[in-house]
């Protein structure tokens, strides 16, 4: 597998543990071995956050990840900390709001309207972790789309179901649109 | 196999299911990070299965709840952390004495005092097993994968009934709220124990009699007829107290070697690449899972190295980690914390063996590349 250990990172609250839980349980249905975990302050919400996926062939023990192969970070404070650790080769997916970047040429960046797009066209800050992970999945191609969205089903809250497949498409876009722009800055 | 018997389950949730098979059916509690998913788990589920859930005002009412309702017949738990786990050491100790079977879960975060509530750490070994005062032996499960969480909370259960004892099931912050990928067992096929109860009539029980060749007194159910007294005071058979030296020596006799004379029945383990080991590590819970890692990396750069597990803590496997300390030169105990587990292998091997320690309380988890460095140092 490209990809095995998925770091992401933000501020309590955004929902990046239930990300990481679903992340998780789609790649178990897809037949993998997966050990989630995840670290936070003592604050309910603000401080910093990061949920943490392995998703492996062979079993996994040390449950923990130090250097990952995709970081996502959706605050500058947690791509400040979390930046060093993405392995070289590996991948980055960051919200477009994190203006002051290090300089890593070594991975493959995606800055992408990520909060923005849950914000104004979605209506709903609190799904930024589904717009997310459907960039994850769509960049990754770690575990196949039907198992994403249906874990995601199984893992919302009642009602917000609709509300959340939509985000998870809207994520899948994001990443359709930037390739697309990409492919033209290189033409 | 369909792909539905495999589940991502959080380690504090196979807490709870594990609980419940082994018919866990009342829980009070005081919610406590990281332990805290036991406490709503137990609330969600247990009034579902005809339980109960009761959140206590604290610790101490928490765990005295508990024995209250064991002692009615329930199967009784509760579950905390350091903070609250030094509180409730004055009702492990009146379970102790009064026999009272209970589970006491231990999900350990960074000490001494309130220290680092969302962190990991593995510095109560010791408190689990000389929290309480006086002259006593006691029963600490550990276990290190989320399925192991599960069966090992059956067999604290079932322990506990067994034996009549508080049982302490050890966690950490690393296990308790990391997912993985479990395969549940067919639930039927679970072994479970239930105390063993009076079959004296009602005006011939004598609730701290042991019969010839038992350690374990009959248990009657608070409330069925059967009339008895509990107290934390040194007792004689009928349960009231007394002042008598050789009655107070039989009694504390008895109370330790139910336990320590049993130790194939309590003492459980694994191994893990030890056949063919010269050096061995021993670590436990969370801290194992890094060791594992650290001999798969170590293993391919030809070193002989294996790993003893042992998920039952207190009381020590001392029969098989003296075994191996005869078979093998150097024996290394890494543990989050300053070497507490460490001098109690010292003492066991320490005569045949060199025994080392690793280990260190900052709140993360020992990491297997630390493992490795260690191990190659020595």
């Amino acid at each position: 597998m490209k990809y095995s250990e998925f770091r992401l990172s933000g501020s309590g609250g955004q929902g990046l543990i239930l990300a990481g839980i679903i992340l998780a349980e789609a790649a178990l249905q897809n037949g993998k071995n997966v050990v989630q975990s995840q670290s936070y302050g003592p604050e309910a919400r603000g401080g910093a956050s990061k949920a943490e996926v392995i998703i492996s062939d062979d079993l996994i023990y040390y449950p923990k990840i130090e250097n990952c192969d995709v970081l996502l970070a959706l605050t500058q404070k947690a791509y400040d900390k979390y930046i060093d650790s993405l392995k070289p080769g590996g991948l980055l997916i960051l919200d477009n709001m994190i203006t002051r970047k290090a300089n890593r040429n070594d991975v493959d960046v995606y800055s992408m309207p990520i909060l923005s797009t849950a914000a104004d066209k979605l209506n709903k800050m609190m799904v930024a972790n589904i717009v997310a992970l459907g960039c994850i999945c769509e960049l990754s191609n770690i575990v196949d789309k039907k198992y994403v969205e249906k874990a995601v089903m199984n893992r919302v809250p009642h009602g917000t179901e609709e509300l959340n497949k939509k985000a998870l498409i809207e994520g899948f876009k994001l990443v359709k649109d930037k390739k697309r722009e990409m492919y033209y800055e290189v033409c | 196999m369909g792909e539905e018997t495999f589940k991502l389950m959080q380690g504090n949730e196979a807490c709870v299911e594990g609980a419940i098979t082994a018919g866990l059916n009342f829980f009070a509690g005081y919610p406590i990070t990281p332990s805290t998913e036991i406490a709503e788990l137990s609330a969600a589920k247990l009034p579902r299965v005809g339980g109960k859930f009761i959140q206590m005002e604290g610790e101490i009412a928490s765990i005295s709840a508990i024995i209250g309702a064991s002692l009615t017949g329930k199967k009784a738990m509760t579950a905390t952390s350091g903070p609250g786990f030094s509180l409730k050491q004055e009702g492990i100790g009146y379970a102790v004495m009064a026999e009272v079977p209970c589970v006491i879960v231990n999900v350990q975060r960074g000490g001494p005092s309130t220290g680092l509530p969302t962190s990991p750490a593995q510095g109560d070994i010791m408190q689990t097993r000389w929290g309480t005062h006086g002259e006593h032996s006691i029963i600490v499960l550990y276990p290190s994968t989320v399925r192991e969480i599960f069966d090992t909370t059956i067999k604290a259960f079932n322990l506990a009934e067994k034996y009549r004892t508080p049982v302490i099931l050890l966690m950490d912050e690393v296990i308790g709220h990391m997912r993985e990928k479990v395969e549940m067992p067919n639930r039927e096929k679970i072994a479970i124990y239930n105390r063993k109860k009076p079959s004296s009539s009602l005006e011939k029980y004598l609730p701290y009699k042991v019969s010839e060749g038992d350690m374990v007194p009959k248990m009657a159910n608070f409330g069925e007829g059967y009339r008895y007294h509990t107290t934390g005071l040194v007792h004689d058979e009928t349960g009231f107290p007394t002042n008598n030296g050789k009655i107070a020596e039989e009694l504390i006799n008895r109370l330790v070697h139910k336990i320590e004379n049993n130790l194939d029945d309590i003492v459980d383990y694994e191994e893990y690449k030890l056949q063919d080991a010269e050096e061995v590590i021993i670590s436990y819970g969370s801290t194992a899972r890094s060791a594992k890692s650290a001999i798969d990396v170590l293993r391919k750069e030809g070193r002989k190295i294996g790993l003893f597990k042992p998920i039952t803590i207190w009381p020590t496997a001392k029969n098989q980690i003296e075994d191996l300390s005869k078979r093998t030169s150097r024996i290394s105990v890494i543990e989050m914390n300053m070497g507490q587990y460490f001098l109690e292998i010292e003492r066991i091997a320490g005569k045949y063996s060199k025994v080392d320690k690793y280990g260190r309380s900052n709140g993360e988890l020992i990491t297997p590349k630390e493992i490795v460095s260690f191990i190659k140092e020595g």
